[in-house]
């Protein structure tokens, strides 16, 4: 039984009588460790799975599982402490008038967990911001160390699944390195499953041990790690999404 | 003093209240940097000072008559200000004043924009059926001129401060809603609202926490403006002798029982309404100027 199975999903939104199908018959599983890469340009639903999976975005048709178990309609709070999401964008991610320590500690008192000062200084250490930053505004932070906050923030549940939104295409190169670096550390030292999103084949060709590439809605071809290292792909959209960024994966990954 | 004042610009705090303390001392500093919003809070501060020390510095009772010394210019010998048609001292009248107007800007201050905002932000939160009914209830009573409905309220519950203040702050909440729910709806789609949901937080949760910070500093800034209204429209409703009722020394009642010497004797009606005027300048002062206090987004780095 894998961790999470993505079963027939179909993601319609209705508005005003129009209807925008933004994902259509989506099949696939997560094993437990694993690290699976969503791939897709804009528009192609990746996303939305993300939020459906957390209940932000209507479910028409499928199902989602986690540990065998459909999910309840609104997620309780057994749901946040194992599944929590890292936003793309960290700079409306973080609430403007919260600071981080607020920020952090908020998860904390949702769910009656004791010890905040500490939890938050752990935190804190855990991605790599000094204690000093405890006690500042997002605005005060630069890109990088927001989206480090905003991992803290949905680790402080120490939830088993982090589902990653494209958590490094707003921040610039070097920065990005850095960021899906500490990713990958803290994978390895929690043992997390992942589930991302991404537009940029070299971030998943360096996180992701299985991919699913799709295009308007719908699973295109999915393929190991392996495969895409050597360029081993059937469906020719695939194809040209490895030819858009094979100058930057072969230089070694997520290099700029 | 300068130990104390590191202590509060610490960049890198050490406790929750120390930061929060921090906070309030940039905010200080911010406001002491604008001169005009300094200018309002000195203006709030003595209408404050004056109305906690009345019976102190008012030279004589503001409710004993003197016939036989009615209607007497302002700058006769104790009596700066002049006196009204019944003799009584202007100034020792505006000074108790302070405390009624004071009265009715705290419970309406304290009502009405709590009101507003809980309305507004549940309305723009949840949206659907709950949006429609509350924004409906809400244009009703905007749709009622604000003085007409205030003095509905009145003459069903009778005259006094505390019907007039009910009726106000039924009549003033709605323009806050409004503000509130525009708010409510650019954020609530937003991923720090996601986020937090994504934590298991309860929507009573979310909405105080998390929206209402959002929605806080414009209905404060709109309070301190709005303040100079509601002084007015207290006085109307004494005008009508719907309100405060003689002799209290209220503002807008004194300009009313000045106004039948109005051409004559100008100073009766004249020196109230420069004590209305100065205070309402005092909280649009104020009102201008906390809006750059308290957006941490114009905090010095």
């Amino acid at each position: 039984m894998s961790l999470i199975e993505i079963d027939h999903l179909s993601v319609t939104f209705r508005s005003k009588g129009r209807e925008v199908h933004a994902v259509e018959d989506v099949s696939f599983s997560v094993e437990q460790g694993e690290s699976f890469g969503l791939v897709g340009e804009s528009g192609s639903g990746k996303s939305t799975i993300l939020r459906a999976i957390c209940g932000l975005a209507p479910v028409t048709a499928g199902t989602i599982r986690i540990d065998g178990a459909s999910l309840p309609a609104p997620r309780g709070p057994d749901f946040a402490t194992r599944v929590q999401m890292v936003f793309q964008d960290p700079y409306a991610s973080l609430h403007p008038r919260h600071t981080i320590d607020r920020t952090l500690s908020e998860p904390l008192a949702i769910h009656g967990i004791s010890g905040s000062d500490a939890r938050v200084v752990k935190a804190l250490e855990d991605v790599g911001l000094p204690a000093a930053f405890r006690f500042r505004y997002p605005h005060q932070l630069s890109g990088g160390q927001r989206q480090r906050v905003a991992i803290a923030r949905a680790l402080m549940l120490e939830p088993t699944i982090l589902l990653l939104d494209e958590p490094t295409s707003a921040l610039d190169a070097s920065v990005q390195a850095e960021v899906l670096n500490l990713l990958d550390r803290l994978r390895a030292a929690r043992g997390l499953t992942f589930l991302m999103v991404s537009h940029d084949l070299a971030v998943i060709d360096h996180m992701c041990d299985r991919i699913l590439v799709m295009q308007n809605g719908r699973a295109v071809e999915q393929m190991p790690r392996e495969a895409l290292a050597e360029a081993r792909m059937t469906t020719p959209y695939a194809r040209s999404l490895f030819d858009a960024s094979a100058d930057r994966m072969l230089g070694g990954p997520a290099r700029p | 003093m300068t130990a104390l004042r590191a202590w509060l610009q610490d960049p890198s705090p050490t406790s929750r209240r120390q930061a929060r303390l921090g906070q309030l001392w940039l905010a200080w500093l911010r406001i002491r940097r604008n001169r005009l919003a300094m200018a309002g809070l000195i203006i709030v501060a003595i209408l404050l000072l004056v109305a906690a020390l009345a019976p102190w510095i008012a030279p004589h009772d503001p409710f004993v008559q003197n016939l036989a010394n009615r209607l007497r210019p302002p700058g006769t010998p104790g009596y700066i200000l002049g006196t009204d048609d019944f003799g009584r001292d202007i100034l020792s009248r505006i000074i108790y004043g302070a405390r009624i107007t004071l009265y009715i800007i705290a419970l309406v201050a304290v009502t009405a924009p709590v009101l507003g905002l809980l309305v507004g932000t549940v309305a723009g939160y949840f949206g659907g059926w709950i949006d429609a009914v509350l924004m409906r209830l809400t244009d009703i009573f905007l749709a009622f001129p604000r003085l007409i409905l205030a003095l509905a309220l009145v003459a069903v519950l009778g005259p006094g401060i505390e019907n007039a203040v009910l009726a106000i702050a039924l009549t003033a909440w709605p323009p806050y809603a409004r503000v509130a729910r525009a708010e409510t709806l650019t954020i609530r789609g937003s991923d720090y609202i996601s986020a937090v949901k994504l934590q298991g937080a309860g929507a009573p949760r979310i909405i105080l926490g998390h929206v209402v910070p959002m929605c806080l500093p414009s209905v404060i800034i709109r309070v301190t403006l709005d303040m100079a209204g509601v002084i007015l429209i207290a006085a109307g409703l004494g005008f009508l002798g719907l309100g405060v009722q003689p002799p209290q020394p209220e503002w807008g009642l004194m300009i009313s029982s000045g106004r039948k010497f109005l051409f004559e004797q100008w100073w009766v009606a004249t020196m109230p309404g420069l004590a209305i005027f100065m205070v309402s300048l005092g909280f649009n002062l104020l009102g201008d100027g906390l809006r750059d206090v308290l957006d941490p987004k114009s905090a010095p780095k």
